[in-house]
């Protein structure tokens, strides 16, 4: 019953969303019956977003009852599965994260329906019907090619169960996350669809569409740092960034999102930049859903590729085509009807903002090329892989380069300002950045220029990132001003995250038997017993390793070799001791002949400000965040009122 | 001009997008070519494997005979379904010369005398370096090497009835 119940609220929804994108475009028209229907817009968003919202909770109802006779729980679920792996099971396939999708889409349609009140109505509405038809694309997707709510007949006395690398707390939260961002773009490329539209982009616009920039790269930077890390410790290869198809996939709109960020703010600040916004808009969300198509087509091989289907990519690159073409289109004929906005003197923020448009854009395109390069060249007859060498050698210098701005560039006045009246210490940390790498190269013998230079650059950033701060009293500065200062900090911690990982990981490969010792980088490591244990839905051979830091107090790791029932695979869980140093990460290998046992150790300095560098970025969008929609004022305000 | 540029982000989509649809109707070529073909044999030289049959060296192979390696062991349960094969490739004018795998001179010795011998010569990789070094990543596992070392096939498993045909063509073709 609940599974008809669901099949039925998408339906009801999807009908809802023609209604809802009748209403918005209606508000075009010139006839004043017409727009008088386009309010109408906003309470068929609120209710079409609750069905998808509904019938979502029906999906997750049937995965944690284990309904067998529903198809997609018997192909990934099983009865013996921990609870919170029933629920997160939900999204951990095509249909459902496909429901999950429209689900966030009916939430960001909620979101604008509800909140935007400061825009002009014929924007809002042509906002919203431009919503309704992303939505309805992906419902037709849904409903006709694939159903999560398809029974199947006789039911299976068991599932299947779900793939085991899914098996992990972060699938609960790592999908979701992700498509906050996705789909949290998808809200600025409607605004930037009902702008072209309407034939208005003005300051108005660009603060309407601001939280929702800033909420979608919250969630794409905890995705993408929650994924790396994901990455890191559950594939057990000891890497934090593959350059994996998939993982670009989310890299790419979250680099355009990025852009997108700064490019709004100069049209909220400025009024400058309209065409380059809106066109970052469309972008953002194009690569959004490219991303969502690499992962689903099967087009391109994967560690990610658990939900490929060709056919299915068919459906979804003809949406695509649709809306990314439609949208494209719209942009080549009708943004000249937009008028120009403000103008600028190359040495001011604004110019700042543009170079650092330009860098991540073409960091964009190093990454897209990379990307499909391998299928441009299987059309052209002949294969190829690209990999970390051309990715870290064709972005990084640009990255660099991108972080170098950083130094200066926050520090520029709006409209004009002169580079000599920045202060000194700005330049001065870049000279010594600059000097700094250069010794490194130098002094310390193989050492490598990127990581090198990542290092002076990152130390340099994290001192300079703060000098916004300076000379204004702290306790006036505008919460937007710490939030720009806490992220850029966060790309300093992060930089040197990788540098020093880049620099100074240290390997050991090695057998050892029960008893023996070996040493990774400042560790004494002993293998102390092989054990078996057994987990709910697996079993595993255990080590048991003692580890010294430099003959100090002995703390135990336990790596295991993990074997699941369900279904059969085998998994390595690698064992992770984080000191504020850096983390020693060790992996238990498969057994040799005479009775050893292989291990594969690291130690990797400094690696954890990756991810901690990764999370005050996203903190630093989030303050940034609060502080636009108001709350902080709404917040002052209310206690005011409560304690005069 | 400007009108022109504005239409650029259109085309460059269409062009990407027109790229996927084309690849996603063409039929998927899933082979992995092995990376050995057209290279020449990394230098060796392994000890004899068992009493009365020569070592294996890599200048061996580079004696103007082209040579069909294989990789085996005694411990290994394919290896004997193959065994009848080799003989055959022998039997019909193939150079078959072996590498044992961690292996010992005893036991290469029963397998050989329970299932055949075709091998001319046999070297011993007691710790599988030179496994590792050629790229093979199991047993059995054979080369077709021409006669200046050169690696002209990586065959991934047991050799079948069905490949001897082609396997003995190839080889004559490269004398």
């Amino acid at each position: 019953m609940i599974a008809e119940t669901g099949l039925l609220l998408l339906w009801l929804a999807a009908a809802l969303a023609v209604l809802q994108a009748l209403a918005g475009f209606a508000g075009l028209s010139r006839r004043g019956e017409y727009v008088a229907i386009s309010p109408a817009a906003r309470p068929l968003a609120v209710l079409q977003g609750l069905l998808c919202l509904a019938a979502f909770g029906c999906l997750i109802a049937l995965f944690l009852r284990t309904d067998l006779s529903v198809l997609l729980v018997a192909d990934n679920s099983h009865s013996a599965k921990p609870w919170l792996f029933k629920f997160a099971g939900a999204w951990g396939n095509h249909e459902g994260s496909m429901l999950l999708w429209l689900t966030i889409l009916g939430l960001g349609s909620i979101g604008v329906a509800l909140f935007e009140r400061q825009l002009a109505p014929r924007i809002v509405s042509a906002t919203l019907g431009a919503q309704a038809v992303l939505a309805l694309g992906f419902y037709a997707f849904l409903l006709f090619a694939s159903n999560p709510f398809a029974r199947l007949s006789p039911a299976p006395p068991e599932g299947a169960g779900l793939n085991p690398l899914l098996q992990d707390p972060g699938l609960a939260f790592h999908p979701p996350t992700l498509y906050l961002g996705y789909v949290g773009l998808s809200v600025a490329f409607s605004f930037a669809v009902g702008a072209m539209l309407a034939g208005d982009a003005n300051r108005a616009f660009a603060r309407a569409m601001r939280p929702s920039v800033l909420i979608a790269w919250v969630f794409l930077t905890l995705g993408i740092t929650a994924g790396s890390y994901w990455a890191y410790y559950e594939l057990g290869w000891g890497g934090w960034w593959f350059w994996d198809p998939v993982e670009n996939a989310s890299l790419m709109p979250w680099l355009a999102a990025t852009a997108l960020l700064h490019s709004v703010s100069v049209t909220a600040n400025r009024d400058g930049l309209r065409a380059w916004t809106i066109m970052l808009a469309l972008v953002a969300f194009s690569m959004s859903m490219i991303g969502t198509f690499i992962v689903r087509s099967g087009l391109l091989t994967s560690v990610h590729s658990f939900a490929v289907d060709p056919t299915r990519g068919v459906f979804i690159l003809v949406l695509l085509a649709l809306y990314i073409g439609g949208a494209l289109a719209l942009f080549g004929a009708r943004i000249g009807k937009v008028a120009s906005g403000a103008t600028f003197a190359p040495v001011s923020r604004e110019g700042a903002l543009v170079m650092n448009n330009l860098l991540l854009s073409v960091i964009l395109a190093i990454v897209l090329i990379g990307t499909f390069y391998p299928i441009a060249a299987e059309a052209l007859g002949y294969r190829l892989s690209v990999g970390p060498p051309y990715f870290n050698r064709a972005a990084g210098p640009i990255a660099l380069g991108l972080v170098a701005l950083l130094f200066v560039g926050p520090l520029l006045r709006w409209r004009r300002d002169r580079l000599a009246r920045l202060p000194v210490i700005a330049w001065m940390m870049l000279a010594i950045a600059g000097v700094g790498a250069i010794a490194l190269v130098v002094l310390v013998p193989r050492s490598a220029i990127l990581p090198a230079l990542g290092l002076a650059l990152g130390g340099g950033l994290a001192i300079a990132s703060l000098l916004p701060l300076t000379r204004r009293s702290l306790r006036r500065t505008p919460a937007t001003t710490w939030a720009m200062v806490i992220a850029h900090f966060g790309v300093a911690v992060a930089l040197i995250g990788m540098a020093s990982n880049a620099a100074f990981t240290e390997e050991r490969l090695i057998a050892l038997r029960a008893g023996e010792t070996t040493t990774v980088g400042p560790w004494q490591v002993e293998l102390t017993a092989i054990d078996p244990v057994v987990g709910p839905n697996w079993t595993a051979i255990e080590g048991g390793l003692v580890a010294r830091y430099d003959g100090g107090a002995p703390t135990t790791l336990h790596p295991q070799l993990r074997a699941f029932t369900t279904p059969p695979t085998e998994t390595s869980e690698a064992a992770l001791l984080t000191r504020w140093k850096g983390q020693l990460y060790a992996v238990l290998g498969q057994p040799t002949s005479e009775g050893r046992w292989q291990l594969r150790l690291w130690w990797k300095p400094f690696v954890t400000l990756i991810w901690l560098g990764g999370i005050l970025i996203a903190l630093g969008g989030a303050l940034s965040l609060v502080a636009r929609i108001g709350l902080l004022r709404r917040a002052r305000h209310y206690v005011r009122q409560v304690m005069p | 001009m400007k009108r022109v540029l504005l239409w650029t982000p259109f085309a460059l989509a269409a062009l990407l997008l027109g790229l996927m649809l084309a690849r996603l109707d063409a039929p998927h070529d899933e082979t992995i070519a092995s990376q050995w073909v057209d290279k020449p044999m990394p230098a060796f030289n392994l000890p004899p494997a068992t009493d009365g049959i020569p070592g294996l060296a890599a200048a061996d192979l580079a004696t103007g005979e082209p040579h069909l390696v294989n990789i085996f062991a005694s411990w290994c349960v394919p290896c004997r379904v193959e065994a009848p094969m080799l003989e055959t490739l022998r039997a019909r004018g193939v150079r078959v010369v072996g590498i044992a795998i961690r292996d010992t001179p005893k036991d290469v010795a029963s397998f050989l005398s329970e299932y055949g011998n075709p091998y001319a010569r046999i070297g011993s990789d007691v710790d599988s370096n030179v496994q590792i070094a050629i790229g093979s990543s199991g047993v059995p596992e054979s080369f077709l090497v021409d006669g200046k070392g050169i690696v002209r096939e990586q065959i991934q498993g047991v050799i079948l009835e069905s490949d001897v045909d082609r396997i003995v063509a190839k080889m004559k073709a490269m004398r």
